[in-house]
């Protein structure tokens, strides 16, 4: 009972002349959604975890600030930095730093800058809260602690 | 009739195309990061004027779920050494804001629009009049004090919860779930709509003090 012919004659090959056109669909999605990394960031980046996280609406609002303990340890010592571009900067330089950042913006837009802190969870309140103190004379009131999602246990 | 028009014409070899593609997706692949731009988003208190006397508002205690951590990472909560979880701290943060101990007008408001599920969790856990009136405006206040020394995971958690508190009760109040609340986009016209009715009289009012 040979329901199903065993040969049809047909060509077994899989053509694989389409699979360039995959390739290149797969290297223009990644081209176009992925951001080259701008800084090499100087501070270990170990990021905490929250569940109730909101996405940034617009990202050309958003600066960022690096905080950790330095990567180069015998350099730059193991006390927490502050970060911003390429380099360490004091907590009294956040000020210039905002204000460098607002200028970039229209001037309709300066009030709504969103600072990004991305901040090491080994790192304690003490500068965190500096950097929150030297953003409110700023004029820098959207603050976004960038935190990744935490997935459920249970 | 010369003979090279009988020729086909030369074909580029095409046969290593997808392994070209594949080095360069793979070098994308590795130079790149996806950016994450998610996190927690807090609005700091404006500057003080300096040519602005202090106001001296007064807010009963009442009024004030206060939240402590000192630099052990130790919590003390509405006065009380708290060991918990996030989850439970995040439970009596939503009770202190559903309390209703003494609503006013616009309290009373509220009170009505919430659906009969958070009204039995109002008559069950709230009621209590030494926590918040009603969760109007300077009524029910979420603070969180940290010390220099307290770790910055903890202040996350904490804030977490807070906000998940927060969450919760809008999510509830217009019947979604709290992770379909977070994914709300505001610039549709009808997930707005859920949006304001979930927020509508009860303000975020989260205060991070400053550390001594």
């Amino acid at each position: 009972m040979s329901k199903f012919k065993k040969s049809s004659g047909t060509s077994q090959e899989i053509p694989t002349a389409a699979l360039p056109d995959i390739i290149f669909m797969l290297l223009f999605f990644f081209m176009v959604t992925t951001v080259m990394r701008e800084t090499d960031i100087l501070v270990n980046q170990k990021i905490p975890k929250a569940t109730q996280l909101t996405k940034i609406e617009r990202k050309s609002l958003v600066s960022y600030i690096y905080v950790g303990e330095p990567k180069n340890v015998i350099l730059f010592g193991s006390e927490p930095k502050i970060q911003v571009n390429d380099v360490f900067i004091t907590k009294e330089d956040v000020i210039g730093f905002v204000n460098t950042e607002k200028d970039k913006l229209d001037e309709v837009e300066r009030d709504q800058i969103t600072m990004s802190l991305k901040v090491d969870v080994e790192v304690k309140m003490g500068i965190v809260s500096d950097i929150q103190q030297e953003l409110r004379k700023a004029n820098a009131l959207k603050v976004l602690y960038t935190t990744m999602r935490r997935i459920a246990e249970d | 009739m010369s003979r090279g028009k009988n020729k086909k014409p030369p074909e580029v070899n095409s046969g290593s195309m997808a392994d070209i593609a594949f080095l360069l997706l793979i070098f994308f692949l590795v130079t790149t990061t996806i950016a994450n731009d998610k996190g927690l988003l807090l609005r700091l208190p404006p500057p003080p004027d300096p040519n602005q006397e202090q106001l001296d508002i007064k807010i009963p205690d009442r009024a004030i779920f206060t939240i402590l951590a000192n630099s052990k990472d130790q919590l003390l909560v509405e006065g009380e050494p708290f060991d918990g979880t996030m989850d439970e701290l995040k439970d009596e943060v939503k009770k202190f804001i559903l309390n209703f101990g003494n609503p006013t007008t616009e309290g009373v408001r509220i009170y009505n629009t919430l659906p009969s599920k958070m009204k039995a969790f109002v008559t069950a856990n709230g009621r209590n009049p030494e926590s918040s009136d009603d969760p109007t405006n300077l009524k029910a206040i979420v603070s969180f004090k940290s010390a220099r020394g307290t770790s910055y995971d903890l202040y996350i958690g904490a804030l977490d919860a807070m906000n998940a508190a927060y969450n919760e009760i809008y999510a509830e109040r217009v019947g979604i779930t709290a992770e379909e609340w977070l994914t709300l986009d505001r610039d549709s016209d009808l997930q707005r709509d859920l949006y304001e009715r979930g927020r509508d009289g009860i303000p975020r009012a989260i205060s991070i003090a400053e550390p001594d």
